[in-house]
């Protein structure tokens, strides 16, 4: 589903190399884990594969069932099945969150050429995947993560997720913030919609929302590549010994 | 080039120098125009005319015109805009219960409005009150204009009172069922319109009162508000402006204890417009506020568009807001000059005055002054100016859910005028202004 090869950035204003030829592929149906040291480029990766401004990519690409993704605008990417869950989450005074949410799910459904949600068939399925994410009606009421907790910023983000049904959701730290009973509906609400045609990438430095969502995959981030891939035990094992060992041994 | 005068913040204003000559470009200015000799008027249009005289037009160099030039409105004559066949908006508050009165090229027309009786108010208008030589306006008829020319001058507003056509006259006695609506149509292509209202709002009495539609092209509106004891005035403006439309201005208000006034004004386009508020809280416990949400896109034409705003308080406990929000694009100039003069005795005020403008390109530039001037200690006030591009964490946002980018522009620029449109109480009044205010942003999100 994505395939990322040999992927170089660097800021566009500066000369600041973040990302040094890393090369994933998350096949349809997985769920790929990124763990890896703080600035080692997770958000930069995240941002750049759905088109945020400001990065050069100077080598290598991306592709999302291999269309050319860096050749997108963001909302092209979007429509294609990309979704990402913001780090932080931005807030937008003066937009209700139903609007914007309405506005995007039909933008989406218009540019794959499906017929839009009527105001009532949209409002009977986001009371509903609000419900399971405990986010209540006054939540939705408000202006886009306006005077939102962050927790609850992060479930917004989820609902989001939901409402938009992507192909491959990009998860970045969804996790921190999180209480521990926040955790459990973020985890049980992306896992209601693993599928076979579906793939998440989840960025995160803890191991515990990581028992709640079980990666095929785990992979270690370290200044811009990935320096090492395995399974679940890898996280078990960043969690116990930190990333001391690990980042020596790939030198 | 002789040197630049010193500005000063001397009330009067500094003659310009060059031909031609102030007092003959006044001259011609008044010639062109057909003064009423007024009945119940009369004695104030004579006044104004005197007082004129001894202000004369302002100039390039006046302090108070600094970033506005004022010769388009010191022309004899505006040029011509021809009458466009149908504007693109549906019209405003069509929907609602309201008393409508239509005037055309300034002028009452009697036939298209409403029947002028509502329980709750006394309504005539000025070109018939001043065929008689008495009215209850007598005493208020540029009066809240003469005492707004301190301490500065207001030419344009002295010119309105001795030479104003036709206008609303509203007393408000109770709280009228409905708003009362005044529509402006053009007929004329070159029709310089003077209007003047006066509405008094009696003790414990609340009128809603809209204006929208075309005012030929060039205007100059003066509506003087008087607001009793605990009297509530909801003023909300949206005229439309062709491309080319020159327009000036000014809302005076005196604001007795308890009472109320809040006046929106949305507008767009006009390649010249100007906007005064003069506002002088009288009495304790009272509540001025004054909100603009302006649209400019400099595409089809220069568009300059100022807020000038002055508000006193003169007495204890009050509170007054300025929020004015400016979008200019395509070499688009806002300005703002508001103050807040606080006097000696006016404890407890609550001053906050805030303008803000959005720059969706770099041509566009807004200027902005900003002033206070407090003489009480027990105070609270604040301003603040802010001139900004577009958010671009806040767009990416959007459009990494699909929205695309000109509706998400749409979407950021709503954001951004959310305050000043929070200004308008009612949800239903100020759903419209946001319907019209999308309607134009997704229809000119293509331009550039
Ligand atoms: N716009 C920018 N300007 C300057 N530096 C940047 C910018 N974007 C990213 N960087 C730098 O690039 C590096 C990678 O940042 P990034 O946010 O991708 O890290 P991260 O792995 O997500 O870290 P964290 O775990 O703290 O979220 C950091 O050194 C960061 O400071
Ligand atoms: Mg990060």
């Amino acid at each position: 589903m994505l395939k990322i090869n040999n992927l170089h950035v660097k800021l566009e204003e500066e000369d600041k190399q973040i990302l040094n030829g890393l090369s994933l592929e998350v096949p349809a149906g997985q769920v790929h884990a990124i763990m890896g040291p703080n600035g080692s480029g997770k958000s930069t990766l995240s941002y750049v594969l759905s088109g945020r401004d400001g990065y050069e990519v100077t080598e290598g690409g991306a592709t999302l069932d291999g269309r050319d993704l860096l050749a997108m605008e963001p909302e092209e990417r979007a429509a294609a099945g990309l979704f990402l869950a913001f780090q932080y989450p931005v807030e937008i005074p003066g937009v209700g969150n139903m609007t914007f949410l309405r506005t995007a799910v039909n933008a989406q459904r218009k540019a794959r050429g499906e017929e839009e949600l009527s105001s009532g068939e949209f409002l009977k399925l986001v009371r509903a995947k609000a419900k399971d994410l405990q986010i209540d009606a006054d939540m939705l009421k408000r202006p886009v993560n306006v005077g939102f907790s962050g927790g609850e910023k992060k479930r917004n983000e989820i609902l989001q997720m939901a409402m938009l049904e992507p192909r491959m959701c990009i998860m970045d730290e969804t996790d921190s913030g999180l209480d521990v009973d926040a955790m459990r509906l973020v985890a049980d609400g992306v896992n209601a919609l693993r599928s076979a045609d579906r793939s998440f990438l989840v960025i995160t430095h803890y191991q515990r929302l990581l028992n709640h969502i079980q990666p095929d995959v785990v992979h270690i981030l370290s200044n811009g590549r990935i320096i090492k891939t395995g399974g679940p035990e890898l996280a078990l094992q960043v969690e116990e010994e930190g990333y001391g060992d690990i980042l020596s041994e790939a030198g | 080039m002789s040197q630049v005068a010193v500005q000063t913040k001397d009330a009067t204003p500094q003659q310009s120098v060059g031909a031609p000559k102030p007092a003959d470009a006044l001259q011609a200015r008044l010639d062109a125009l057909t003064l009423p000799k007024g009945g119940f008027t009369a004695a104030a249009r004579a006044d104004a005319l005197v007082r004129l005289r001894g202000m004369g037009l302002p100039g390039p160099r006046d302090e108070y015109w600094r970033y506005t030039d004022p010769r388009p409105f010191n022309a004899a004559q505006p040029q011509p805009i021809p009458i466009a066949a149908k504007s693109p908006d549906s019209p405003l508050f069509t929907d609602l219960d309201r008393l409508v009165l239509i005037f055309v090229d300034g002028v009452f027309d009697a036939a298209a409005s409403d029947d002028l009786s509502l329980a709750g108010l006394e309504i005539g208008t000025l070109a018939q009150a001043d065929m008689q030589p008495d009215h209850w306006a007598r005493g208020l008829y540029g009066t809240l204009e003469t005492a707004g020319q301190k301490p500065v001058s207001r030419p344009f507003a002295a010119l309105n009172t001795a030479a104003a056509r036709d206008g609303v006259l509203i007393r408000v006695t109770g709280k009228p069922a409905k708003p009362v609506h005044i529509l402006h149509r053009r007929a004329s292509e070159s029709a310089d319109v003077i209007w003047h209202h006066v509405i008094r709002v009696e003790e414990g009495a609340e009128l809603t009162l809209l204006e929208t539609g075309m005012v030929g092209a060039r205007s100059n509106g003066v509506l003087e508000v008087d607001l009793a004891k605990g009297a509530k005035l909801h003023h909300i403006t949206a005229k439309r402006a062709g491309h080319q439309k020159l327009g000036i201005s000014h809302l005076f208000a005196r604001v007795e204890a308890e009472a109320q006034l809040k006046s929106f004004a949305l507008s767009v386009n006009g390649t010249l417009m100007r906007h005064e508020g003069v506002i002088e809280i009288v009495g304790d416990d009272a509540v001025a506020h004054i909100a603009a949400a302006v649209l400019g896109d400099g595409d089809k034409g220069p568009f300059h568009h100022d807020d000038t705003v002055f508000i006193t308080h003169a007495a204890e406990n009050c509170e007054s807001r300025q929020v004015f929000k400016k979008v200019l694009k395509n070499g688009a100039e806002g300005v703002f000059q508001g103050k807040i003069l606080v006097k000696q005795g006016a404890q407890k005020t609550d001053g906050y005055q805030i303008s803000q403008a959005l720059l969706l390109d770099e041509r566009s530039q807004f200027l902005a002054k900003p002033e206070l001037e407090i003489y009480a200690d027990d105070v609270k006030c604040s301003h603040g100016s802010t001139t900004g591009a577009l958010d671009e964490t806040a767009l990416f946002y959007l459009r990494s859910r699909g929205v695309p980018k000109d509706r998400a522009i749409v979407f950021l620029v709503l954001s951004f005028l959310a305050d000043a449109l929070e200004e308008i109480e009612d949800e239903v009044l100020r759903g419209q202004i946001n319907d019209r205010l999308e309607a134009w942003l997704t229809r000119r999100a293509n331009s550039q």
